[in-house]
């Protein structure tokens, strides 16, 4: 619990971009990737300009590009996966290298590449300029049923103690000598999350007791409404709505 | 695991959105009826919990190691309705947050890995508690079975989807026995983990289990030598939930339709399942059916030559309409619990 009061991922700066009310900055993103998905893969060019764009809302974020491209290793699993397509997809088939390749795949595999890319760039900008419990206010002011906001606030909340929970078990396992080397040693990992699930489940009552004590009657009190102008709605809306030119552009040409 | 933007195409995502919220939607009522009104601080502890012990690494053999999924865990532990709000909140902000899988595959995510897994492994769950006797090892020996049988049933969830809406096409029978074979090796892992977890809690609090709730014995006091049964526990009353649950269904019945309605324009794009029909030249016959049935395929298809622009225009319609309905659901979510909360809270209040 020593690591403040924000997230890993968040980055603190003071940007235009930062300063952006949480629902409008979760709607254009939200808005954003659908464009980009519903764009045809072979308009090679809206994408290079989807990313020219996110590189100037990064740039207006004061995000630096190392920390977004170390973010965006995420996604190495799913390189590997498209770079398989190639090899398995049937269809017209092309002579790469030596190699032959299906067309279709490769196309597959740039879908993919391009649009998983700009999809996860955007969520790592969204996740780097919003701090988490404004997310969650704009979550629920996007009409997000409030209990379901609260479930996630709890989770949010209670998800680095629990982590620390499981690491602290680990290291009382490890100090005693155990190592976990194969699937011999199972039972013994189940048991320490059988034993967390039991304390997450068992803090849990506590905290809604402590919450009814302080007045819980179902719903959390909104203390900081947050609202949206029409210049901030329309400016937060400036990158779906070029995207949404472009993807226009790329299905007539 | 996740699914990333772009592997599913638009309208099949938005439609799989709507499945997603109205299963979220249903599952907000059901498990107001497991909890009660404890819900939000205890679901939201257990998807920490779904959430830290996705983290947990259990060593397979040399190097490689696995990791829990969760779905059949969080049914057995807290009931099918709270296990797929609490894994369908960890997957909201693993994509939110972590860019771990994409904001327009949410949807198609939640779908496969929160709502399949967690109602196939319940109902297979709870098949075999009421077969099996009475025992806390045949709790154990249900819980194996069904997390070994939800991760391939989520495999082939997510093979339908991406036959309907798979943006390359790789032949569909090799998709499914790609993922189904593997899948049913990670269910291995996932069963026994998840077997052993389960059997480690009701070695410990039996109570909690909510899938080994038959089990608990009554109460009985030695009076003179003799077992005599203690006074019943007073029973709690259950919350109505007949008027609105249909209303839900209904809801439900409805997003479904139109995601077969909206999917039928995804698979007029070449995709998987329709460059396997091609190949095997059953198309030929299929296609002017297919056409023909809705009055949006007139629409988008008719005036407009280019086919790539008519599709796509097809495409946006369907979007347009899967996200006004979405958008209503949401709505109707929001007024029917702050109408019904108001009364429920006061008693509360007092506590």
């Amino acid at each position: 619990m020593g690591a403040g009061h924000a997230h890993r991922l968040y980055r603190h700066a003071h940007s235009p971009v930062h300063a952006l009310p949480p629902h409008t900055k979760l709607a254009a993103a939200f808005a954003f990737v659908i464009v980009v998905v519903s764009t045809p893969r072979e308009a090679v060019w809206a994408f290079a300009v989807y990313a020219v764009l996110l590189a100037a809302v990064a740039r207006a974020a004061q995000v630096p590009a190392a920390f977004l491209l170390k973010r965006l290793l995420i996604e190495v699993p799913f390189v590997a996966f498209a770079v398989l397509m190639p090899f398995v997809a049937q269809g017209e088939r092309v002579d790469v290298l030596g190699m032959s390749l299906s067309v279709n795949g490769l196309w597959g595999a740039w879908n993919v590449l391009a649009k998983g890319t700009l999809g996860v760039a955007t969520s790592v900008l969204l996740a780097s300029t919003t701090e988490l419990r404004e997310l969650l206010l704009g979550l629920q002011r996007l009409k997000l049923p409030p209990l379901l906001v609260q479930i996630a606030s709890f989770m949010i909340r209670y998800g680095d103690v629990i982590t620390d929970e499981m690491r602290r078990m680990r290291i009382a396992r490890e100090s005693r000598g155990f190592e976990a080397r194969g699937v011999r040693h199972w039972g013994v990992l189940a048991k320490s999350a059988g034993a967390l699930f039991i304390r997450a489940y068992e803090r849990g009552e506590r905290v809604h007791l402590a919450m009814i004590s302080r007045g819980y009657a179902g719903s959390m009190p909104v203390i900081d409404e947050v609202t949206a102008s029409r210049a901030q709605w329309s400016y937060a809306f400036a990158l779906p709505a070029a995207a949404l030119v472009v993807c226009l552009l790329g299905w007539s040409l | 695991m996740h699914v990333p933007d772009g592997f599913i195409n638009a309208p099949v995502s938005v439609a799989a959105g709507v499945v997603a919220a109205g299963a979220v939607a249903v599952s907000l009522r059901g498990a107001r009826r497991e909890l009660d009104e404890r819900i939000a601080p205890l679901a939201g502890l257990v998807a920490a919990f779904i959430f830290a012990v996705q983290m947990l690494n259990f060593p397979v053999a040399a190097g490689t190691s696995g990791h829990l999924l969760g779905g059949a865990l969080a049914a057995i532990l807290v009931g099918p309705y709270t296990g797929v709000l609490c894994v369908s909140v960890v997957l909201l902000m693993q994509g939110i947050l972590f860019a771990d899988g994409g904001l327009t595959a949410l949807g198609v995510n939640i779908t496969v890995m929160a709502v399949v897994t967690t109602v196939v492994s319940y109902a297979v769950f709870r098949g075999l508690v009421k077969v099996l006797p009475k025992k806390r090892r045949s709790v154990t020996v249900s819980a194996f079975v069904a997390a070994a049988l939800s991760v391939p049933a989520a495999a082939l969830a997510f093979t339908l989807v991406y036959a309907i809406g798979g943006t390359t096409d790789v032949p569909i029978g090799r998709v499914l026995t790609a993922m189904v074979g593997v899948h049913v090796l990670i269910g291995l892992g996932e069963a026994a983990i998840t077997a052993f977890t389960v059997g480690a809690v009701i070695a410990v609090r039996p109570d909690l289990v909510y899938g080994a709730r038959g089990l608990r014995q009554k109460l009985q006091l030695r009076v003179g030598g003799e077992l005599v049964d203690a006074a019943p526990e007073p029973q709690l009353t259950p919350a109505p939930a007949g008027r609105t649950r249909t209303v839900w269904l209904s809801g439900l019945a409805a997003s479904l339709v139109l995601a077969g309605v909206v999917s039928f324009y995804a698979s007029a794009s070449p995709d998987g399942l329709e460059k396997v029909a091609a190949d095997k030249g059953i198309d030929a016959k299929a296609e002017p059916h297919a056409a023909a049935d809705s009055p949006l395929a007139d629409y988008g298809v008719e005036g407009i030559t280019d086919g790539r622009l008519s599709g796509g225009l097809a495409g946006v319609i369907g979007v347009g309409a899967t996200i006004v309905a979405g958008t209503g659901v949401f709505w109707a979510v929001r007024k029917r619990r702050t109408d019904e909360d108001s009364p429920a809270v006061t008693p509360r209040a007092s506590v």
